[in-house]
């Protein structure tokens, strides 16, 4: 089951966020925070999926954006790396240059959320 | 008042915020802002505020205030407003708040809205965020979208189904007629949500699992139908029709193949095409094989399918791509319990994978290569862990280590090539080793009684350099004050003697004892080393007690202790120093977790502790134990058991505490659990002197009488500990010659301990003229009937003899 999916800067800012499940919003920062940190001191030759608490990170960078999924046990995590690849393409169709932070992708945030 | 501004230039001035506190500062205006629209209760722009605040929301600042809100957006008529009003209740709304209460009926009537969208968004908000009471008003809802021939809206109601079962499993019948036909669908959005939904009922009722199962025809032709399909545009990823739900149906698959060989053999030949037909370059190929692996594994296939299986993973971990690396290695691990001999094919690749860069592969290679260590291919599965514990990171040293211990125990070729690992891994990671493995290791040694010069020999040579790794410190404290005297006598027969005086080794304890890196314990060790080492050593005597009291007025309690004893000892009691400092016995493992088991054998009922007493020529030690034993049995103290480590001070204290004391240090200070049954059954055999107990009038039995050797059982049961019976054992000998090197083994079912203690002699003189006797405690706290197998071998007229027998007629009231 995917727990939550998280884009976030190189910086460290959440560009996206959205939990599957109940999360104190103080908790969410936090965690935030140790997800990219995790992420960031991953180098080019180490696998994508990180082993965290009791939860596996699948993530996938994209020039300066992270995009994490968090997962549990029963996910074959090839598969949601790649669902990852298809949720960046798909961004990638509808407004065109995704990869750059540009504001395009945020402030269509309402129609994100038809994506949910 | 000004209208309030767009999301996308909120964006943009958070966005030009250089600090935190610019950022809070101007999020906290733009909250107050929106607090007041909200108040004006303005319609037209409710819908933007809303915007705003969800964004303000994820970006980590409370927005609780906007709740009913979004239920007014929800209520209105506008399609922008419910939008961003879902949207809100999904993010900021959960069964946790009583206003989502409210919501209720407006689901409701969206969900029987004209428009499919309103009638999607419904759906999505109680699929995320619904809790039961909703869950149950509105599940009938859910069931008729969940019929309709609109598959926009099957989709959707199918994944909120979903939801509501997980929320109220009861509801779980409700859904099933509406799933017969889910699976007709030509569109992979429905057929993908309703494999999930049925994945989920499987999972959670057995009941529906048996019910579905005649479902499997139908998904291998699905199935079928995706992989040979052609090119299909609108499900291609990187040349594979739709992999997710191929995925999602192997997943399902495995649920339901399960324990089954009816489902588990009509998708043995999908299985066997999807393996070998995917296509590998990419990573989705991959994806789907790895899906594949999992179900064959879990499922009931046949052996032939299992080997591919198990092939794929091989390639896997040949593949340069690290993800892939990652998913074999954990496939592997799970399958090697099941597989061992098809996963021992991999082992020099698994072994390669440990000189990986990658941490989560070394983690990995390094439990499965544990798993794949064998009698056969220790010696260089144990040479590459030891590098890899050379090399590794901290994180990884005490798994490793606990590891290596293990496998050690469990496969180690001979003794001195166990002795050679230990001290490698104390010394190369001679601080991350457990704390329980101390002991452990000190009872290894203790039980290689011929590698003791050879041990303690390279303790000492080990800890001469560096001190500092506590373990090990421990560990050679505790040999050097056994074994000093084989140490300075320079007798070993592995290595070449090293010269060593009796000073130098006094240096080095004294160096530990004073040096700050030693902890508190391995002070303790290294005093009660020094200690012993005044009845082992000839010529340091002066020095030891010099030693021992200076530390009696030491600040660390338990030091102080212990030296104002030792000091005792030299003072008052001298004549005891010599019996009461001898060298340990063979200390036997006792039944507890962690190594110990491992050398059990399974099966409660068969008689698994076979216990034997070394040969009397090595039992000159143990010969002086038996005279403690009358030293105490003479004296006229009454026996008082202590149950825990005697905590005060025992200046010229009792004669029991003393010894109470001292062996309780003999063995490690830990005090680990296996210890912890030893003492008072230890002491129990030591201050229960055997002339005390109540002769209970239990009638002795004949055990053994065949070919002229006559073992008889006498019987008595101890006073203070009700479970323990001790049985003495009379071997004599009937026939014209002498039986020469006898030896007396027995054995009892698991949940029985037993203790031999040294017989009186190994030659049963001829003609009935003498006889051996040895002791056996045997405790028995569940009070099962006792039943004994015993061995015995020696020496008749020039040849071995060796018989086997069970005794099965002990009286009752000697067990029960």
């Amino acid at each position: 089951m995917i727990k939550f999916f998280l884009m976030v800067n190189k910086q460290g800012q959440t560009r996206l966020s959205r939990y599957y499940e109940h999360v104190e919003i103080n908790k969410r920062t936090m965690l935030e925070a140790e997800v990219i940190k995790n992420c960031l001191s991953r180098s080019k030759d180490e696998c994508s999926f990180i082993e965290y608490k009791d939860f596996k990170l699948v993530y996938r960078q994209y020039a300066a954006l992270f995009i994490v999924v968090g997962i549990d046990q029963t996910e074959n995590e090839m598969a949601v790396y790649e669902l990852i690849h298809n949720f960046v393409e798909v961004l990638d169709k509808y407004f065109s240059r995704v990869v750059s932070e540009t504001l395009n992708l945020l402030c269509n945030i309402f129609s994100l959320s038809k994506l949910w | 008042m000004p209208a309030p501004i767009r999301l996308r230039e909120l964006i943009r001035t958070i966005r030009t915020a250089r600090t935190q506190a610019e950022e809070r500062e101007m999020i906290q205006k733009e909250c107050a802002a929106i607090r007041s629209s909200f108040r004006e209760e303005d319609n037209t722009y409710r819908c933007r505020n809303v915007a705003k605040l969800l964004y303000m929301h994820m970006l980590g600042y409370p927005a609780h205030f906007g709740q009913l809100e979004c239920l007014k957006l929800i209520a209105s008529q506008k399609f922008t407003d419910k939008r961003i009003g879902y949207l809100g209740a999904m993010l900021l709304l959960d069964e946790r708040q009583d206003v989502h209460l409210l919501m209720t009926n407006c689901i409701k009537n969206d969900l029987n809205h004209s428009t499919q969208y309103v009638q999607g968004l419904a759906l999505c908000t109680l699929g995320c965020m619904g809790s039961s009471e909703m869950c149950r008003d509105l599940a009938g809802e859910v069931e008729k979208l969940l019929k309709t021939s609109n598959s926009y809206l099957r989709k959707k109601a199918a994944l909120c189904a979903v939801h509501v079962i997980r929320k109220v499993p009861e509801l779980m019948e409700m859904f099933l007629p509406a799933t017969k036909n889910l699976l007709n669908e030509k569109n992979h959005g429905v057929l993908h949500t309703s494999v999930v939904l049925l994945t989920e009922m499987c999972e959670r009722s057995p009941d529906m699992l048996a019910h579905f199962r005649k479902l499997v025809p139908q998904l291998v032709r699905i199935l079928k139908n995706l992989i040979m399909s052609g090119y299909s545009p609108e499900h291609d990823v990187s040349g594979i029709s739709d992999p997710f739900l191929q995925v999602r149906i192997l997943r399902l698959l495995r649920i339901l193949g399960r324990n089954d060989d009816d489902s588990s053999e009509a998708m043995n030949d999908i299985l066997a095409q999807v393996a070998t037909n995917t296509e590998t370059s990419k990573n989705v190929g991959n994806a789907i094989l790895y899906e594949t692996v999992l179900t064959i594994m879990d499922i009931k296939s046949e052996s032939g399918l299992r080997v591919l299986a198990i092939n794929i993973l091989g390639r896997f971990l040949l593949n340069n791509d690290k993800n892939i690396r990652y998913v074999a290695l954990t496939s592997l691990l799970k399958t090697v319990q099941t597989d061992h001999n098809a996963v021992q094919r991999h082992r020099s690749t698994i072994v390669d994978c440990l000189k990986d860069l990658d941490v989560s592969i070394k983690r990995r290679a390094m439990e499965l290569s544990f798993a794949l260590v064998n009698g056969n291919n220790v010696r260089g599965m144990m040479k590459e862990l030891l590098y890899f514990l050379d090399s590794c990171e901290p994180e990884f040293k005490a798994d490793c280590a606990s590891g290596i211990f293990l496998a050690a125990e469990k496969y180690a070729p001979s003794k001195r090539w166990h002795i050679d690992t230990i001290m490698r891994v104390l010394t190369t990671a001679g601080s991350y080793v457990r704390d329980d493995a101390v002991p452990n290791l000190i009872q290894l040694i203790t039980n290689s009684v011929e590698m003791h010069a050879y041990t303690v020999q390279r303790l000492y040579k080990a800890i001469l350099g560096d001190y500092s790794q506590q373990p090990l410190v421990q560990v050679a404290s505790w040999c050097i004050g056994e074994y000093g005297d084989l140490l300075v006598s320079g007798q070993c027969e592995e290595e070449e003697p090293i010269q060593v005086t009796e000073d130098e080794v006094l240096d080095i304890l004294e160096s530990v004892l004073i040096s700050n890196m030693s902890a508190s314990v391995t002070r303790g060790y290294a005093l009660t080393a020094i200690m012993k080492l005044s009845t082992r050593f000839t010529c340091t005597v002066n020095r030891i007690k010099k030693v021992v009291s200076i530390y009696g007025s030491s600040i660390d309690v338990e030091l102080q202790q212990r030296a104002v004893e030792y000091n005792a000892l030299f003072k008052k009691y001298d004549h005891m120093r010599p019996a009461l400092l001898e060298r340990m016995p063979v200390m036997e493992k006792v039944t507890t977790n962690g190594p110990a088991e491992i050398v059990q054998t399974n099966g409660e009922t068969e008689t698994a502790v076979l216990e034997t007493k070394p040969p009397p020529s090595g039992l000159q030690p143990a010969n002086q134990a038996n005279d403690l034993l009358d030293l105490l049995g003479g004296s006229d103290i009454t026996p008082v058991i202590p149950t825990a480590p005697p905590s005060k001070p025992a200046s010229g204290g009792e004669l029991l505490d003393l010894l109470g004391d001292l062996n309780l240090t003999g063995s490690p200070v830990a005090a680990p659990a296996p210890q912890i049954a030893q003492p008072p059954f230890l002491l129990d055999g030591l201050t229960q002197p055997l002339f005390n107990d109540i002769a209970a009038g239990i009638p002795s039995i004949t055990a053994y009488n065949k070919n002229g050797l006559k073992i008889e059982f006498t019987f008595e049961r101890s006073n203070t500990n009700p479970s323990v019976t001790v049985i003495t054992i009379q071997a004599s000998n009937s026939t014209e010659l002498d039986m020469t090197d006898f030896v007396f083994q027995a054995a009892v079912p698991k949940t029985f301990q037993l203790q031999l203690l040294s017989p009186s002699s190994s030659v049963i003189p001829a003609f009935n003229s003498g006889t051996i006797t040895q002791v056996i405690k045997v405790l028995n706290p569940q009070k099962q009937q006792l039943r004994m197998r015993i061995k015995l071998t020696y020496n008749h007229k020039g040849s071995a003899m060796q018989d086997l027998a069970e005794v099965n007629n002990f009286p009752p009231q000697s067990w029960q």
